[in-house]
């Protein structure tokens, strides 16, 4: 969109971080090679530069993280509580010293806007080792009776997302119940979870209570499948997800699941449009909609379709997309080539469908991976853009006319991890919310993420819930 | 000659005073008292409060209460853990003034001065939390939805103990404002200096100030104001004796305040539970309708 204003870049620096040439696998409190001497590469998305060289994690690395793990479950379980949330505490700490680091490093590693690392990310992240590691030592109110006891080692698999939050989403409850873990970022940010490991040799943290292991699907696979290990946490795709289920079936493992979703944002015509908008928005376009939870289904009441189509139109033209590290850029880069071969490829599936597809005027950067903000309009439920989660920013917008359709199309899914609900009518927000099959419902609002609250799906978007108290439940032999 | 001169250097004595509203002002009525040590060596002169010191407080602590309520569950944690942090650094300076003020050897008071550490780590823990544990939502037969929440009762007037002079003192400051309430706490009568330098590490611990106010002096001359005071929503009776604690709860009971008698503790070094909390919450309860479902006569 042609603008009065443009805007002067506000790169922030990259000099408060240092990544090092290479890492190694971190176990037992040292940084290892692997086993078989493997590596690989890790680059920014938002310009294809090899940011490290990093371990990649095999069958045999996995064998000795977890024997490590195992190893240091004994005192570590054993520790009063108190001493065990005064750790969590210091890796809070820390985490909040070393925010800006962290967020710069992510943003590098994942093609995120600064914007969101900064503000979103490392603030949540601090937030949860602060909320778990309260949790240490009051487990005994925690409404699981007196003293529950922890699972024993936990082998933690995290997608490339949301990386250092989906690994304080794992580690900080693991560690306040007093279970030792592995862990394995996903293959294409692996950085920000060896950046953590510093931070737990700073806290003091004794050696193999926490593990991380960089590495592919391999490794996750074989760590799931270690028989040493008592717990199993996945986040990812739902493909993944069944056969991690179907891995663990027969074992005394605990297993919990948190994977896609295909959301429905539902606003209704009294909605106050303005609001509304920037809750799609953000919705669909938070961190480029590689969101499990994102609003990807845009359900408008008929008679307001028009109205606030055009609203939503001219807001996405303001849009700007590219540097991740500039301050005002509100679009990042989409996280790997694979990943935006597949968006690439549903988009294109659904104009194949009949859909009509939409986006700003976008220049796109010539190096790195990138896909501007997509409406599709004409939508139908049978449209594979209305059904297959994308994982990308690309919004489909269907209508209805009664809250009775609203419910049922929003709920014609084999997902059920979230929805939003827009209105003006407190009874109408909570008569649909009751009727959703959904696990997080955000009424006048959209991804809004706490500590204190439990957050997790129905049906295909897997089960279990990470986030508050309820989330203590996982990692206890309850 | 040097080393010999260092020997002999004269101490600075610290003028302790009282600390309200984040100031640390004298007793406006000019008085002290002595406070010695066990064996009755002098220590220092406290501020001997008066009855407009102990209403300058509510004044205070009523200020305070509005954006210290206010504030998340999340930032008050920070600021409890941040005590913590500072108190760590002064670790050595409550280790004298406990072990002068209790007559305990050097190591007995590091214990707890330790204690009174983690006792503030626990309570951090504890303000996102509490809500989780005492509120929740209940299932009304009918469509409505229905969620009681704690809220803080307000303005607390805490008598701390009169023998655990920095633990018990923290043990009974804590929990009060860990949920949200503001406190005007009376210090032990005959060691009131740990909880004077308290306020010193308050103040420099992001805690606004007015939220934890430290007066010194008479227990039962402080108290008795407080105890009738319309603005004081309640009272923790800790360090009253009998006929004081049934002498405040009676004036207590002229605004109907919530009264915390006086609990026989054995060793304050124990794992608390919630009941020092859940004594100066209140519970709220928040009706909405759900509207009407169905086929037929949907009414949402």
């Amino acid at each position: 969109m042609a603008s009065l204003f443009e805007y002067a870049p506000a790169p922030e620096s990259r000099s408060v971080v240092d990544i090092a040439p290479s890492y190694g696998l971190f176990i037992d409190g040292e940084f290892t090679e692997a086993a078989d001497g493997k590596v690989f590469k890790t680059v920014s998305p938002s310009s294809e530069e090899v940011l490290s060289e990093v371990a990649r994690a095999g069958t045999e690395d996995v064998d000795r993280a977890v024997r490590a793990a195992r190893k240091a479950f004994e005192k570590w379980s054993a520790l009063p509580g108190s001493e065990r949330a005064k750790y969590l505490f210091r890796i809070a700490r820390i985490i909040q010293e070393r925010s800006r680091e962290l967020a710069v490093l992510e943003t590098l590693d994942n093609g995120k806007p600064i914007r969101e690392t900064r503000d979103a990310d490392l603030p949540l992240v601090a937030a949860h080792f602060f909320y778990y590691a309260g949790w240490a030592d009051k487990l005994d109110h925690a409404g699981f009776g007196a003293d529950p006891r922890p699972l024993g080692v936990a082998g933690q698999v995290i997608p490339w997302n949301f990386p250092l939050l989906m690994l304080a989403w794992k580690i900080a409850p693991a560690l306040a119940t007093g279970n030792t873990v592995v862990l394995k970022p996903a293959e294409t940010t692996p950085l920000s979870a060896l950046f953590f490991a510093d931070i737990c040799r700073q806290a003091g943290l004794p050696k193999g209570v926490v593990n991380i292991l960089p590495g592919y699907g391999d490794a996750g696979a074989a760590l799931v499948a270690h028989p040493d290990v008592n717990k199993v946490a996945f986040t990812g795709s739902t493909a993944v997800g069944k056969e991690i289920a179907k891995t663990v079936a027969g074992t005394r493992k605990k297993l919990t699941l948190e994977l896609g979703g295909k959301g429905a944002n539902i606003v209704f015509d009294d909605a106050p449009i303005d609001q509304a908008v920037e809750g799609i928005v953000s919705g669909i376009f938070f961190n480029q909609g590689q969101v499990c939870c994102a609003g990807s289904r845009l359900l408008v009441q008929e008679s307001i379709h028009d109205e606030l189509l055009d609203s939503l139109k001219r807001r996405l033209s303001t849009l700007r997309l590219g540097d991740p590290l500039d301050k005002n850029t509100d679009i990042g880069a989409i996280n790997s080539a694979e990943q935006l071969a597949r968006i690439t490829t549903l988009v294109e599936r659904g104009e194949a469908e009949g859909a009509e597809r939409w986006s700003p005027e976008c220049e796109l950067p010539t190096s790195g991976f990138w896909f501007a903000p997509t409406l599709f309009t004409n939508v139908t439920q049978a449209h594979t853009v209305a059904r297959d989660e994308i994982f990308g920013p690309v919004l489909s917008v269907l209508t209805f006319r009664t809250p009775d359709e609203a419910v049922a199309k929003a709920n014609n899914t084999p997902y059920g991890l979230s929805a939003g609900i827009w209105t003006e009518k407190g009874s109408r927000i909570l008569a649909v919310a009751s009727k959703l099959r959904a696990g997080v419902v955000w009424s006048n609002t959209f991804n809004k993420f706490d500590p204190t609250s439990p957050f997790g799906g129905y049906k295909e978007s897997g089960f279990g819930r990470e986030g508050g108290r309820h989330g203590l439940e996982a990692y206890l032999d309850v | 000659m040097s080393d010999k001169s260092e020997q002999q250097r004269l101490s600075v004595f610290k003028t302790y005073k009282l600390y309200v509203g984040g100031k640390f002002p004298r007793s406006e009525s000019g008085r002290v008292y002595e406070v010695s040590d066990s064996k009755g060596k002098w220590l220092a002169n406290a501020p001997l409060s008066s009855r407009k010191d102990a209403r300058d407080a509510v004044v205070a602590a009523r200020k305070a209460f509005g954006a210290w309520s206010g504030a998340t569950a999340y930032n008050r944690g920070q600021i409890l853990y941040r005590v913590a942090e500072m108190l760590e650094g002064r670790r050595s300076q409550f280790v004298h003034e406990v072990a002068d003020a209790e007559g305990l050897s050097k190591s007995k008071a590091n214990e707890l001065v330790e204690a009174t550490i983690d006792r503030w780590v626990w309570y951090a823990g504890w303000t996102d939390k509490i809500a989780q544990v005492v509120g929740g939502g209940n299932p009304v037969a009918g469509p409505y939805f229905n969620l009681s929440s704690p809220e803080p009762t307000g303005v607390v007037t805490v008598l701390a103990p009169q023998e655990s002079s920095f633990l018990g003192l923290v043990s009974v400051i804590a929990p009060v404002i860990a949920t949200g309430n503001t406190a005007i706490v009376i210090a032990s009568e005959r060691s009131p200096l740990p909880a004077l330098s308290l306020g010193e590490v308050l103040a420099t611990s992001d805690l606004p100030g007015g939220v934890v106010n430290v007066l010194s002096g008479r227990t039962a001359e402080i108290a008795a104001p407080l105890a009738s005071h319309q603005d004081v929503n309640a009272i923790d009776l800790a360090g009253a004796d009998d006929v004081l604690a049934k002498e405040l709860e009676i004036a207590a009971a002229d605004n109907l305040k919530r009264v915390l008698r006086p609990q026989p503790v054995d060793d304050w070094r124990a794992v608390p539970g919630i009941e020092r909390m859940t004594a100066f919450l209140e519970t709220k309860t928040v009706w909405h309708p759900t509207g009407s479902l169905g086929a037929s006569g949907s009414s949402y």
